[in-house]
């Protein structure tokens, strides 16, 4: 416990800081959704255009998770385990996409892939639309939450040394038995914390999917950009139910994560 | 052909196959992407690109992202500074719930961030009307765009300092304390000292990442052009007016901005990291 009255004075700012910057936001989004009751809620959530935008948001979630947990798991494997020239360079290239801004990441995917590029040309001739649908979507979301995975791996790998992976294989384990009984084990929380931060970016992108979804509604709309939808049509209940979901699903992997962390130092 | 590339060699198999399928991936997902705006970005020409970028327009939401993303990395190094100094250095009720919430922004949706910052500051909203008594207006102004960047890149400063701040045993101060310095004496002449070179490095991450910040910052900006559109919003306005040539141009300063900024800090960090591990 503090002693002096100017370490408590610091603690109140933090308080200060804490509430008017974290959990008021959090309070108004339940102030403004249940504002006329609980029955525009249920009817908002009841709606078809969310329960789509649901259904979607949950389905590129479901893509993009797995595949930046392979890509995570195999590049933190990569740059930790041996020494090859360019193992900076790969730990850097892996940062770009925190660094882009998101609307820019989706640029570059619809310059690469839309209609009016020659690969999007050659695509559409054989019937195959990336862009403005679900493809692209998952595309420019990988591209968005695929440096969690390594991120979290790496200076865990680093740290635990690799002696143990290295006993098993000289008595004769099979690289996939080291990964699978010695490595996995040792990772498994950070593994979890990795996928819990990809899907929790996965289900919240708003920039780049907003740039190559096309803005279809009851066809192309995940519950981020739904929000912007009813946002501009005045429906404030509907905006904000919607928002409330996803203010949901922060505070689980807040939780989540915090579980997590410590599961992985004890 | 690949195992050429290793210096040492590790008893451990499989460097072929994770270090194929690594780069592979980093070549698909984010090298040919960027490319490929390099590419198009290249085709259009050097005069036609500079009237893309010397618009004023386009000026004007260069100014108002540099500018609102510098404001907002100040607020951030202040804030972010005390919350991980009380979180580290004291233990009191709520201290973990406290440390919990820091990441709050990064856990939730820009577009939720948004949606609720604008109504909290919109001028009947619970915090804008005590702004509008005292005469300042927060939604449709910078200062929206401001407080809209800094929430999302709050937890960059006190993730970074934090860990710093817990190797940095009390100690130091002690030592300092016994040797005749004054309590703000050592703050900034012993503490401050050593924690420059990671607040430096969070507050670079916060500048970053509001600079591309887009989701939170639409909904409370106003969007006037010359006056609160930032880049990212008119890149998406040239896009949606098949303007792909100027949405590029656009991209492409915002792009090569925040990538001068990731090398940079990450050669700050790494330097830093040899300096600790005493290399």
């Amino acid at each position: 416990m503090p002693r002096y009255w100017h370490q408590w004075a610091l603690i109140a700012a933090a308080f200060a800081a804490v509430i008017l910057m974290l959990v008021l936001p959090l309070a108004l989004i339940l102030h403004q959704a249940f504002a006329q009751g609980v029955a525009p809620v249920l009817e908002a959530l009841s709606s078809s255009d969310m329960g789509h935008a649901i259904r979607l948001t949950l389905v590129v979630a479901a893509i993009t998770v797995p595949v930046n947990l392979l890509f995570g798991i195999l590049l933190a494997w990569c740059v930790t385990h041996y020494e090859f020239r360019g193992r900076k360079l790969l730990t850097t290239l892996i940062d770009i996409p925190f660094a882009m801004s998101p609307v820019v990441a989706g640029l570059c995917y619809l310059v690469v892939y839309g209609s009016q590029s020659l690969l999007g040309q050659w695509l559409s001739d054989w019937n195959v639309q990336l862009m403005f649908a679900l493809p692209g979507m998952v595309m420019v979301t990988i591209f968005v939450s695929c440096p969690y995975v390594a991120r979290v791996l790496i200076p865990l790998m680093q740290s635990q040394g690799q002696d143990e992976e290295e006993a098993a294989v000289l008595m004769g384990a099979s690289g996939w038995q080291v990964f699978w009984y010695v490595t996995l084990p040792k990772i498994r929380w950070a593994l979890l914390y990795g996928v819990v931060l990809t899907n929790a970016r996965a289900v919240g992108e708003f920039g780049a999917v907003s740039v190559v979804s096309g803005l279809i509604r009851g066809e192309t709309l995940t519950l981020p950009l739904l929000i912007q939808m009813l946002h501009e049509d005045y429906n404030t209940v509907g905006a904000f139910t919607a928002a409330g979901l996803l203010a949901a699903m922060a505070l689980i992997t807040l939780l989540l994560k915090t579980v997590l962390e410590w599961r992985q130092r004890v | 052909m690949i195992a050429l590339l290793r210096t040492r060699h590790s008893v451990l198999p499989g460097f072929t196959l994770s270090f194929s399928l690594s780069v592979l991936f980093i070549c698909l997902v984010i090298l040919l992407p960027l490319s490929g705006l390099a590419m198009h970005v290249a085709g259009m020409g050097w005069d036609n690109y500079w009237g893309v970028i010397s618009h004023p327009r386009s000026l004007a939401s260069f100014k108002v992202t540099v500018l609102s993303a510098a404001g907002a990395s100040v607020i951030n190094a202040v804030v972010g500074l005390l919350l991980a100094w009380v979180i580290t250095r004291y233990r009191f009720p709520g201290r973990r719930l406290m440390d919990a919430l820091v990441d709050l922004p990064f856990a939730l949706p820009t577009a939720v961030a948004g949606l609720t910052l604008a109504a909290l500051f919109a001028d009947n909203g619970w915090l804008g009307q005590w702004f509008s008594i005292a005469g300042v207006k927060v939604s449709y102004s910078w200062v929206g765009i401001m407080i809209a960047m800094s929430f999302t890149s709050l937890p960059f400063v006190v993730r970074t300092v934090q860990p710093v701040l817990e190797d940095l045993t009390p100690d130091v101060e002690e030592a300092a304390a016994t040797l005749g310095a004054s309590p703000t004496a050592s703050f900034f002449k012993v503490i401050l000292a050593q924690l420059t070179p990671a607040l430096l490095t969070g507050t670079g991450l916060a500048f970053t990442r509001s600079l591309g910040e887009y989701g939170a910052v639409i909904f409370i900006a106003g969007n006037l052009p010359y006056e609160t559109e930032i880049v990212s919003l008119l890149v998406n306005i040239r896009l949606e007016e098949y303007d792909f040539a100027s949405a590029s141009a656009l991209a492409s300063i915002i792009l090569i901005a925040s990538l001068v900024l990731l090398f940079g800090i990450q050669s700050i960090q790494s330097r830093l990291t040899r300096r600790w591990r005493g290399g």
